[in-house]
């Protein structure tokens, strides 16, 4: 018998049965109750849950362009520290991600990092500007292998460049992950419209706006029989719509941001924009028709949509602000707060909305795995019951705009193991790869 | 109190106390000689990062009138039209020593940035904070309305108020209608459904749409002015439909109850929302409540500067 790397000892899997989990040669090695080899590194994990590495739909890693906010290095610091294995690179950036040298500049700035996979998403038109398409065919057959196509921060509003998206990314197995905001209804928007937006003197961002994408996106996903994927849904409405065209039998998935989950726009009664983001938060009633959506499979993935910005964005008023907060490091710890510790979800949920199905969205190859002698050991330990509390000065991420600064959050993740090796451990990051 | 950022910071006595307060300092501005020592060496700040002559030279009055140094600070020719942040503005007036600011900003929400920051330690005066609040425009308009339609008592119950135009956009019917509904007035708002909020619901005040059915039945008619602006942006068909349906002129003026007001903030479209008839008619308070604005911001600086209110009757 080989000696194992790694022991993990009387972990929980997500179905909550007691195991050791040896790992060796980058794959588990061996699930059983009593193992009996030599470990190099024994890890007592009695109160601990494994899961598959998380994976991330939805990242913005600001590289090319913006390394002040954050870079391909220090956001996969960040994600491991979240327990991901896989995270998809928006492709905002500066210049747009809408060519094959662009995707492979990232892709390869995520290998060099060495932490986790960095898998570029392509912009879905030239610019993100919603005209024409970008190289579509060429970031697929690139050495990044783009999968996923987005103009997010953008929607693609044009319903015929839509259509021909949706059609084109059939040739390879495509999705299209629509940002879903009709540009006309939201000029200028800062918040959710209702009653705070409406005592706050603050522009709103209607439901409807976002509702009406989706819901004339899914028909288009049905007429081209195409797969779309929707990014950061937050209303109420859209769980019906998305509940609607599965029933119908549409090849349509959506995503749910931590925040969303969460928080809701109250919080834009202190002006303060760490809580403005796109799209914006929205009520009680509609955070917990996510969490049942999430629940019940109609919202198929936790995404973070996690969103750099120097300090100078947000230290401002907040018309001028810029949308977005953090994610990658605090989602494990929401998912729990939110789902797990209030009942809707069990580990196992949790395992698949965060690892199995993005990563099967994603085409994501050895990521969200079942958890099996000989799989890939993409893995993530957390410690449920042990608290935390956020301290921005202490993220690693390069920018500070996470919204829960001083927040208690249950969940203290232990290891994250990519391909078998520790990339974080008990606050540690691996000094692998990097500049 | 420290800031006046929000109507919502104040509770009925304190508002009304600020009303009592105004009435004793107006005493001042009709003597002979009208200035008080109270804020003798104290710097005060106007910091205007949008145009607004009137409630600037308001205040500046105001804080004269308390002795008080001011310093004017506009977005035109400043390093606010170069770009400078609203934290380095900030922390240069802490620089500077000044004890509070004025503060009108095209941005809802900038006068309690600026409270609840670090960066600055003075007391903040919202002069209008994009289309969230204008408060001391709210106490001058109830001061105005309790002076003539008071009958003696300290508050405005029994009274009722119409607020007529764009609520949507209006920084000065949000903050009336916190103020005259917690003062026991009854508000009314009258405008065309597309300038007015989603989410109006839970505020303190009933809606209508139809200016002729309200009008015979107010104390106050008070008439918010159409911003340029709104007229290319789909909330109605023209000027001229607008002024039919929601403009006051002579001829509704003649359905307002005896004794009733006419009030507006200014600066008017006479012939657009207000016809110059009714402007200039005896029911129009409007430069009255600009005579009033001086006495009322007096007392806010008083309340917030020489911590407190002034007792009634002293002098």
């Amino acid at each position: 018998m080989t000696t194992a790397d790694f022991l993990i000892k009387g972990v929980s899997l997500p179905d909550g049965k007691k195991n050791d989990i040896a790992l060796a040669n980058g794959v588990i090695s061996s699930i059983g109750t009593a193992f009996k080899g030599e470990a190099r590194t024994v890890i007592d994990a009695k109160e601990c849950v494994v899961l598959p590495g998380l994976v991330d739909l939805h990242t913005h890693l600001r590289e090319p362009g913006r390394e002040d906010a954050e870079t391909v290095l220090s956001g996969s610091r960040a994600g491991v520290r979240g327990g991901f294995t896989a995270v998809s690179a928006m492709a905002n950036t500066s210049p747009v991600a809408d060519t094959a040298g662009v995707v492979e500049q990232v892709y390869r700035l995520g290998q060099e990092a060495g932490l986790l996979d960095v898998f570029p998403i392509g912009a879905v038109t030239q610019g993100l500007k919603g005209e024409a398409l970008s190289e579509i065919g060429a970031m697929a057959d690139s050495v990044a292998r783009v999968r996923v196509f987005s103009d997010d921060g953008n929607c693609v509003s044009d319903p015929l460049v839509m259509r021909r998206a949706l059609e084109y990314i059939k040739k390879f197995g495509g999705v299209i992950a629509q940002h879903a905001q009709d540009p006309r209804m939201t000029v200028g928007s800062q918040m959710n419209e209702g009653e705070i937006s409406a005592r706050l003197g603050l522009k709103g961002w209607p439901a409807v706006a976002e509702e009406a994408i989706i819901a004339r996106d899914v028909l288009l996903a049905d007429h081209v029989k195409s797969r779309l994927h929707i990014c950061h849904l937050t209303t109420a409405g859209g769980v019906e719509i998305i509940r609607w065209a599965k029933a119908r039998g549409i090849d349509v998935t959506a995503e749910v941001t931590p925040h969303h989950l969460l928080l809701t726009d109250d919080l834009a009664s202190s002006y303060d924009p760490v809580y403005k983001v796109n799209p914006p938060l929205r009520t009680e009633g509609d955070v917990h028709a996510l969490r049942e959506a999430l629940a019940d499979g109609t919202i198929d993935i936790v995404a973070t949509d996690h969103a750099p910005h120097p300090t100078e964005s947000k230290e401002c008023e907040w018309q001028e602000a810029a949308f977005g907060m953090l994610g990658l490091e605090t989602a494990l710890s929401i998912v729990q707060k939110t789902m797990v510790d209030t009942g809707f979800m069990s580990w196992n949920q949790v395992a698949d909305r965060m690892s199995i199905a993005p990563a099967r969205i994603g085409g994501y190859q050895n990521h969200g795995q079942p958890l099996v002698v000989g799989s890939i050991a993409n893995l993530v330990v957390i410690n449920p019951t042990l608290k935390w509390t956020v301290d921005r000065d202490l993220v690693l991420s390069k920018s500070t705009n996470t919204p829960y600064h001083g927040h208690e959050l249950p969940g203290v993740i232990t290891h994250t193991f990519f391909k078998g090796a520790a990339t974080y451990s008990n606050g540690n990051i691996a000094s692998i790869g990097g500049k | 109190m420290k800031h006046l950022l929000s109507i919502a910071d104040l509770n009925k006595s304190e508002a009304i106390s600020i009303l009592d307060t105004a009435t004793e300092l107006g005493r001042v501005s009709d003597g002979a000689v009208k200035k008080l020592p109270t804020l003798r060496g104290r710097t005060i700040v106007n910091l205007f990062a949008e145009d607004s002559t009137r409630t600037r030279i308001s205040f500046e009055a105001a804080a004269k009138r308390l002795s008080a140094d001011v310093i004017n600070f506009s977005a035109k020719g400043s390093s606010l039209s170069k770009g400078e942040s609203l934290k380095d503005t900030a922390m240069t007036l802490q620089a500077m020593g000044a004890d509070a600011v004025v503060i009108r900003h095209p941005a809802s929400g900038a006068a309690q940035r600026l409270a609840e920051s670090e960066w600055m330690s003075g007391s903040v005066v919202n002069a209008g904070d994009g289309t969230h609040e204008h408060p001391s425009q709210a106490l001058l308009d109830a001061f105005t309305i309790r002076k003539h339609l008071g009958m003696g008592g300290t508050d405005l119950s029994g009274l009722s108020v119409a607020i007529v135009g764009d609520i949507l956009h209006s920084r000065v019917a949000r903050s009336n209608v916190l103020l005259l509904s917690m003062l026991g007035a009854k508000v009314t708002l009258v405008a065309p459904p597309t300038l007015l909020p989603v989410g109006i619901q839970s505020w303190p005040a009933t809606v209508s749409y139809d200016l002729d059915a309200v009008i015979p039945h107010v104390d106050v008619v008070m008439m918010l002015r159409v911003q340029q602006e709104r007229m290319s942006d789909l909330f109605f068909p023209n000027a001229r439909e607008y002024s039919r349906y929601f403009g006051l002129n002579g001829e509704r003026m003649a359905n307002m109850k005896s004794g009733a007001i006419v009030m507006h903030p200014g600066p008017m479209n006479r012939g657009l929302e207000i016809s110059a008839e009714v402007a200039d008619s005896a029911r129009s308070v409007i430069t009255e409540q600009v005579t009033n604005g001086v006495s009322v911001r007096m007392a806010i600086l008083y309340v917030l500067l020489a911590g407190g209110a002034l007792e009634v009757g002293s002098n």
